[in-house]
Order: C-alpha cells, then structure tokens, then sequence
C-alpha cells in the first residue's frame, strides 16, 4: 500500500480567534480525496473538538491528520497541563475550561467525548506536567 | 445529465484579464485565461459576486427583456419584494403595483403574499417530526448551491419547501384561470422581477426533478426605468396589494427568519459570512437553533447585485414602507395540519463532488502529494498573476494539467534574478 498523505498544522494557542481553522483546512483537502460526506463530516468535528481543546487548555500544539486508502488518523500532541483522570474528563458536561473561555460558549465539557463519539478509536495518553497526545481514527466506509 | 446554465457571464471584449474577480469568488470558480476571466460552470454557484466586483462591468447576468413576454396572452408580473425597496419616498406599494400594469402586465402577483404563506407552513414544518434541525431555508438558491457544493452533510437539514418564487407563480396562474377561464396554460405568461442572477439560473434549469413555474425573469435593474416613469402617485389607484409586514420584510436579511415566530435562529448573509457560518453548524458549533436563514448578498435579497439601490438604503426604505402595514394578510387553516403538496418540493440536487482530484482515491491522494510538494515551490503571496486565485489553487491546477507550471511570473521573476548575478542591485 502507499504511504499515507500527511497534512500537518500548527494549532497557535494564543490566537483563540484562529482556532478551528485547521478542520477548515482539512475539510478541504478531504473533499478533493473524494471521500464520502459524512467521513469528512466526522473526521471534522473530531479535529475541531480537538483543535479547541488544545487551545484552551493546553497552549496550543500540533496537529497531524494522516490519510491512507482505510482511514484517517489524526494525531494531537500539546506540551499542556496533562489530563489528571481520563476517566473523568471522558464523562460528558465534565470540564474544567474557566469562565472566561464559558462565557464564549466553549467548555462544555463534551469535547472529548464528542471525539470518541466521531472517530472509531480514540487513545489517550496523557502525563501531568509534560503534555498529552491523543489518536484518533476515523475508518472509511 | 442535462448541462446547467448559468446566468453569470462575460463580456471578453470589456475583460482586461484583472484579478478582482478571481480574488472575490467564493468557490475558487474563476481563472485568467488569456487575459480574460473564464467560469467554471461545475464550481459557479450564480452568486453574482463576480458582478458586483468587476470594475470594467465586464460580468453580466443573462436575463430575459419585456420582448420576451410578449408572446403570452395574460401577462403576470410576480414582483420581489426587494423591488419595493428601490424608489425614493415611496409610501404605498400599490403605486409600484399599478406601475407595473400600465407597463402592460394583465395582472400581478407580490411574491410578499406568496411569502407570508411560506412562512406560515414553514412554521409548521419545523413542529413535524423528523425535521433534521437546525432546518436551513431553501428561499436563497445560491445558498442551496453552496451547501450542494461545500456542505453535502448538511444537505438534509435543507428545508423542502418551495421559495416564494415558485408559490407565487402557482398561485398567479390558478387566479387568472379564475378570471379568465378560457385562458389555455400555455397562453399565461409568468414574469418574475429579480434582485439576482441566482433566480434566473434557477428558473432556466429547475431544480433537481423540479420545474420551475416561472417562465420569464427581468431584473430589477432593467425594469426600473420604464417602470418609474409610469408610477404616477396619485390618489387614483387600484388597490392591489396583499401583503403586510412579513411578507414583505422577507427582502432583507433577517425577514425570512423573523416570520417564523420562534427566537432560536440565525440570519446570515454576505457569501462569506454564510460560508463561515456553514463550517461552523458542520462542526456542530452553534447553540441548538430552530431556523437558520442564509442569503448570499450583504443585507438580504436587496442587496442583489440586479438591483439599483444600495441595500441599507433599501433597506431604510423598507422600514417607512412597512410601518402601517398589517403584520400578514395572509393566512392559512392551520386546523388542517398538513401542507400541500403545492408548497414542497421532493428531491434536493444530487451531491457532485466536483473537487475531487481524480475517481480513484489512490491517484487523488498521489495528486495531492504531488500538490503539496508543487505548493512548496511558490512564492505563497496568493497574488492572482498566474491566473488562479491562490497559490494553493495554482499548485491544484498544475497538477490536473489545466495549467502551466511555468505560469508563475514570480518565480520567473526569481530565476532571472538568480541569473542576471548578484552585483545586480536594481
């Protein structure tokens, strides 16, 4: 099989106006792949969801979406906080955004589990002080 | 498939071949082709932008004259509402109204009517079951275009039923067989007085497996001469107007959505703001809404590149002319609970995935490999010399072979640098 396609983006974590622009992006370029309507729908929102993420609570980072002829990957790594319980931070309405970033609209805690929601399989590795990195495939129907 | 027509076209000899067009395009539709602007029919969603843009008036909207009415017997004149917004100190529809019959029209028919009763099932389209919310409006059709094009996953959320437009022409025609029961169909003439191009386009091709009831469309702008020269405003008038503040405000932005009686929408227009918009209800990043009205053109339908007014003017306008108005005059029984079959259409246009790079997923994801490398390569000033509107566009056309790599003029520019020397400072 080829080597996947690799489309990399930067996700600026001062900039909260340019976040979500990468999903943006990718939107795009999976539209010129052909694939189906309501993959691009999915690999979307869980880019988005977790573009945002790492905007607000992590400084940013980078975000990485693979494509091959079975799936999308999409890799985001930050240098943030970390996530102290996964297992909390999974349940929906959990979260722990501060007001200010509420007040957007943002932060209501169904970031993450809108990402395992959209993708097939979700990983998340995460240790407190150094970053977390999370994978997340979206297999083509 | 039948080829679609488009209303948006070119006058080559006015063309100097500028990028204004080609940067203001919201679908990357437009490229430079010696030294003139040529439509990609696939990619052009009628929204007149390029129109609007062009300092050479060099974009034309194809539409039809008054000649083209002449061989109906029973003349009908459906006039938008934003066409009211277009005359200075106007207080009462009815004179643009008789207007448009001395102009020669057997009768009219305001597309505001047709409107409030658009509204009024759409309020009750949006309480049935299984509606896919938010529900978009299908009244603009460079919208429906767009979400065609860009936003296939959003397609169901389009609401079924017809725009005003179409509502207005079925309800004309069944009016004049009631006052004229001789007349034969095909005798009746339907004319449409439009602020857009996209109308025009949407009236030459149908609509999926509909089609459309109009069967001339004028603009506003060709009308507006003729018709203002015969409005006389004086007291001896016939009464002809029908619609009361709904129907009517439905030519700005914001109108359609106000008729619908429930606080939880958005009204969006300018193309780019519709389209940002969209990513956004894609992403699933809106609060939960009702209704959301899209229009292409800033302000609403006045703001229509077919009109003469500025559309805040129009707008302004808009205001006086609807203050003593009723809110509707028109209504329907809602006891019966359904709504008939005249008011909704079945099928939405099938979904074109026109920007794919090839049919094979493995040669397009070699394409875009190779589009990405080629991108590399350029300057990255997006500034339209080559003839595509980006840099990122121009790598895509490379690669699909419709253009040339060596058509990037700054690149050109480097290489000769490169060889002149370095002691050349100039």
């Amino acid at each position: 099989m080829s080597e996947p396609l690799i489309f990399n983006f930067d996700v600026d974590g001062n900039d909260f106006t340019s976040a979500g622009q990468a999903s943006v992006q990718i939107k795009k370029n999976l539209r010129q792949l052909g694939l189906s309507p309501e993959t691009i729908r999915r690999v979307s929102i869980a880019m988005y969801e977790g573009e945002i993420n790492m905007v607000i609570h992590a400084g940013g980072g980078k975000a990485q979406v693979q494509v091959d002829e079975e799936k999308v990957t999409i890799i985001l790594e930050d240098n943030g906080p970390g996530i102290k319980n996964i297992e909390q931070a999974m349940q929906e309405g959990y979260s722990t955004a501060p007001d200010a970033i509420r007040s957007l609209g943002f932060g209501a805690g169904m970031g993450l589990p809108n990402m395992k929601r959209y993708s097939d399989e979700m990983n998340i590795e995460s240790e407190v002080g150094v970053g977390t990195k999370i994978v997340m495939k979206v297999f083509l129907q | 498939m039948k080829l679609y027509e488009h209303s948006v076209q070119l006058e080559k000899e006015k063309c100097k071949g500028c990028t204004t067009c080609l940067k203001h395009c919201p679908t990357e539709a437009i490229r430079i082709k010696d030294g003139h602007a040529v439509i990609k029919d696939a990619r052009c969603i009628d929204c007149g932008e390029c129109i609007r843009v062009c300092p050479h008036n060099a974009k034309k909207a194809v539409c039809s004259t008054l000649q083209d009415m002449e061989k109906f017997k029973w003349k009908i004149a459906l006039p938008a509402p934003s066409l009211y917004g277009q005359f200075d100190n106007l207080d009462d529809v009815d004179y643009v109204l008789n207007g448009l019959k001395k102009i020669g029209f057997d009768q009219v028919f305001e597309v505001s009517k047709a409107a409030e009763l658009v509204s009024a099932y759409t309020r009750m389209y949006l309480k049935t079951d299984g509606v896919k919310k938010p529900a978009i409006s299908s009244a603009c059709p460079a919208v429906v275009r767009l979400i065609g094009l860009r936003f296939p996953s959003l397609n169901d959320h389009i609401i079924h039923m017809l725009p005003p437009m179409e509502v207005a022409a079925k309800l004309a025609k069944k009016e004049a067989k009631e006052l004229n029961p001789s007349l034969k169909d095909e005798e009746i003439g339907v004319c449409f007085i439009s602020p857009c191009p996209a109308k025009a386009s949407y009236v030459k091709n149908g609509f999926a497996s509909y089609n459309s009831q109009v069967d001339v469309v004028i603009s506003i702008r060709d009308i507006y001469f003729q018709l203002i020269s015969t409005m006389k405003m004086d007291d001896n008038i016939e009464t002809l107007s029908e619609s009361g503040m709904l129907g009517i405000g439905w030519a700005s932005s914001g109108g359609e959505a106000t008729a619908i009686f429930n606080e939880d929408y958005l009204a969006a227009d300018g193309i780019d703001n519709v389209n940002r918009v969209l990513d956004q209800i894609e992403n699933g990043n809106v609060p939960p809404l009702e209704f959301i009205e899209l229009n292409a053109c800033i302000g609403g339908c006045v703001g229509g590149v077919l009109t003469i007014q500025n559309p805040f003017v129009a707008k302004a306008r808009m205001q006086t002319l609807r203050r003593y108005l009723p809110v509707s005059q028109n209504f329907i029984d809602s006891k019966k609970g359904y709504i008939p079959e005249d008011y909704l259409f079945n099928e939405l246009p099938e979904y074109r995935p026109i920007s794919r790079l090839s049919s094979s997923m493995a040669e397009s994801m070699r394409m875009m490999a190779d589009i990405q490398r080629f991108k590399e390569s350029l300057p990255g000033i997006d500034c339209g010399s080559c003839g595509a509107p980006t840099c990122r566009a121009f790598a895509e056309d490379v690669i699909k072979k419709t253009a040339c790599a060596e058509d990037c003029l700054i690149k050109k520019n480097w290489a000769q640098k490169a060889e002149k020397g370095k002691n050349d400072d100039c």
